[in-house]
């Protein structure tokens, strides 16, 4: 088995002032103004390169990006269904790797990218991404997480926050609004012990993009679990997006890390983090929460970014 | 040259699969279709055939898998039966939107519940209307000779869709039969390389599957709708290049000793057989029966159906599956809607049988073909009966 440490021994960080001009995704599409996770997908492709085929899920960027006779991407772009980008991608990838070997097509070392929102990674299509994770085909498969089915009209998923009000965890007298913990969808790609995993957040955009180059990198599936703020879901301002994808950070929300041979490494140490309240405070898919919604909020946060410490080998500070 | 061999019906539809050269398998598990794609399993472990062979989590990974290859640009196969057919069917309705030449093999089995294993025409009926081309074979060398025609045709630049080949399960996916397996010479010969029309390729970008507004959606419609019409031709076409390369030669609807017969079966799959000997033994006894077999399902060859059955006073139609809407069998609604337009039309009487491996004997096609004229002589409504209930 070919180690990712080894894979990535040669990589080179992107510089904030020689970032690549290549646009592979078009600008002109439809989303909502100030959407955050197309720029989240911008970022991705822009490290990338044209040298991709691009498996999209439906949902927002699906739509915001393809209604025919209109198509923003100028690489190869293939949509089947909701629950499936990852069984598509695998046989996309499947095919290249036959056909190569047949002689049948040169080797141009193509990077095989699938992308999917929160829906149809956590919940429709798990199952069709643990077949391709476990089953180790080459590939990059990026969850697009605004935290809602946003597609439909915000309906909630299993990674809707906690406390979090959508068309279908709405608050009312006898609910917070979201009942449940937001499912740990980047662990449960690590579990599949595959080579490389991370997080990321378009407010940090080259981190984010050193990640996407990193999992074009690796040889087997790689799996990023990007943060992507959703104005029309979130209702926020859309002057708002990039700033609440550096509070969700700053807050210990969303950490940043990587997941490389199964090595926890954080990218970005949170030094002085800002109480929830201050990222909660922009949206108002939270503002009917109490200050004891948000303290018992804040403690699981602040357990939850030591259980990190611990898997990165760092000493939680006191 | 061609070997005449010994072999179940599974391995030689492999075994077809094989000699079709095709680069990219992706399968589930479900019985009767499993010896089919555990034999391709084998055939890609010993290097006898080099494709990728991708053993799924599930059906509905295994027809997305196939959607995502076949856009790829590599010839692609998968083979399934009833549930997990169902559990696919969501993506089997995309296949053919997106023109991908996808061949599959559907080793048919009656749909849950009650839970069985055994062979109907449910799945087959289940998906008529996805827009796959549909052939139904009635015996093992038909099994084998219709998966190398269903390449041919789904390929074919005039037609681009996916191709189901329709086989009975266990009644012919089990059983051995004297099965004549073509060399590869002879393949090549009949089944050039796949070249596709379009691919995803960086150095030539499309988008496939984008959003059809209401302003495009109609029209996309419309064109697959011609496309599966079209279709029909170059199926007869490769049919008949099959004949006469092979000397075994296939038609959409066949008939079965219908000359001057007042009376006539229809049926499809290998049923057929059965069907036959009835006809032999019927017309031993001075009665004018005969049979018309449908061979192609999708698209409906009505042409060539009504030319089959003109001049008959009565029709029996045999469905193995229950259509639930209150009119009996599926194929019986298609056969009247054929007919619809005819001004002398056949008296029609519908008989649903064998459903889940149930027996269809030689008497009960007996009992058909007296039921249809008794029916008609009495003048009845048209009407159907599930034959072999036990009440
Ligand atoms: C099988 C199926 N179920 C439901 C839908 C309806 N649907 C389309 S997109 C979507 C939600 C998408 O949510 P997500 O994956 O989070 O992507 P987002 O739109 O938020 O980017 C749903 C429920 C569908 N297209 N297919
Ligand atoms: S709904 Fe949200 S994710 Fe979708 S396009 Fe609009 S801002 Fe972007
Ligand atoms: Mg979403």
């Amino acid at each position: 088995m070919s180690r990712a440490a080894d894979d990535l021994k040669d990589f080179q960080r992107f510089r904030p002032k020689k970032l690549p001009v290549e646009e592979p995704l078009a600008p002109g599409h439809r989303a909502c103004q100030g959407c955050g996770e197309v720029l989240a997908l911008r970022q991705v492709m822009k490290a990338l390169g044209n040298n991709v085929i691009v498996v999209s899920a439906t949902g927002c960027m699906e739509i915001i990006s393809s209604a025919y006779p209109q198509s923003a991407w100028r690489v190869p772009w293939l949509h089947v269904a909701f629950e499936n980008a990852a069984a598509v991608a695998s046989g996309v990838e499947a095919a290249h790797k036959a056909m190569i070997r047949k002689g049948r097509i040169e080797d141009k070392n193509t990077t095989f990218l699938a992308i999917a929102g929160d829906g149809g990674t956590a919940d429709i299509g798990l199952q069709a991404l643990s077949g391709a994770m476990e089953r180790g085909h080459n590939f990059i498969y990026v969850c697009l997480d605004n935290e809602a089915y946003m597609n439909t009209g915000i309906q909630r998923s299993s990674s809707t926050p906690y406390g979090a009000g959508t068309t279908t965890s709405p608050p009312g007298k006898k609910s917070i609004g979201q009942e449940t913990w937001k499912k740990n969808m980047a662990a449960i790609a690590a579990a599949h012990d595959i080579p490389y995993v991370a997080t990321g957040s378009p407010a940090y955009y080259i981190d984010l993009m050193n990640k996407a180059k990193k999992a074009s990198l690796v040889k087997g599936p790689a799996y990023l679990h990007l943060f992507s703020p959703c104005p029309t879901g979130w209702r926020c301002a859309v002057e708002d997006a990039v700033q609440t994808g550096r509070l969700v950070v700053q807050t210990k929300i969303f950490p940043l890390y990587e997941v490389i041979d199964g090595q926890y490494r954080l990218s970005r140490k949170v030094k002085k983090p800002k109480p929830v309240s201050e990222y909660f405070k922009l949206q108002r898919r939270f503002r009917h929460l109490t200050e004891e919604d948000i303290a018992l909020i804040q403690e699981r946060v602040d357990r939850e970014y030591d259980r990190l410490l611990e898997l990165c080998g760092i000493a939680p500070e006191e | 040259m061609a070997k005449r061999v010994g072999i179940e019906v599974s391995l030689a539809v492999s075994e077809a699969v094989k000699l079709a050269n095709v680069d990219v398998v992706a399968a589930y598990p479900i019985t009767p279709q499993t010896h089919i794609v555990e034999h391709l399993s084998e055939l890609v472990a010993d290097g006898d055939l080099d494709a990728e062979f991708i053993p799924v989590e599930s059906e509905h990974s295994a027809m997305s898998t196939c959607c995502g290859s076949s856009a790829a640009g590599a010839r692609t196969y998968t083979a399934t039966s009833s549930q997990g057919q169902a559990l696919m069917l969501e993506i089997c309705y995309i296949a053919p939107a997106l023109r991908l030449p996808i061949v599959m093999s559907v080793a048919n089995r009656s749909l849950s519940g009650p839970i069985s294993i055994w062979n109907d025409h449910s799945d087959m009926m289940m998906s008529r209307d996805t827009g796959w081309i549909q052939t139904v074979a009635e015996n093992g060398q038909e099994a084998f000779d219709l998966t190398l025609h269903a390449f041919r045709v789904a390929e074919d630049p005039r037609v681009l869709l996916p191709v189901i080949n329709n086989l009975d399960g266990f009644t012919l996916t089990h059983v051995i039969e004297p099965i004549e397996i073509l060399d590869q010479e002879e393949v090549d010969r009949y089944l050039p390389p796949y070249q596709p029309q379009m691919r995803l390729d960086p150095e030539n970008p499309i988008s496939i599957g984008p959003v059809g507004m209401p302003e495009v959606f109609t029209e996309a419609k419309k064109a697959q709708d011609e496309a599966i019409k079209n279709a029909k031709s170059v199926i007869i076409e490769a049919w008949q290049e099959f004949g006469d390369l092979f000397g075994r030669y296939y038609k959409p609807v066949e008939t079965y000793r219908t000359d001057g017969a007042e009376t006539l079966l229809v049926t499809m799959g290998s049923l057929s057989e059965t069907a036959m000997t009835a006809v032999d033994q019927m017309r031993a006894n001075g009665k004018d029966v005969g049979l018309v077999r449908i061979r192609l399902f999708r698209p409906f060859p009505f042409e060539e159906f009504l030319e089959a059955v003109a001049g008959a006073k009565q029709i029996a139609v045999m469905d193995r599956a229950l259509g639930l809407n209150g009119a009996g069998g599926p194929l019986a609604t298609e056969v009247k809607a054929a007919l619809y337009d005819v001004p002398e039309r056949p008296y029609i009487w519908n008989y649903v049988a064998g459903l889940a491996g149930r027996d269809v004997t030689i008497e009960n096609f007996v009992e058909m073909a007296d039921g249809v004229e008794a029916a008609a002589a009495d003048g009845l409504p048209a009407g159907y009966t599930m034959i072999n209930v036990r009440e």
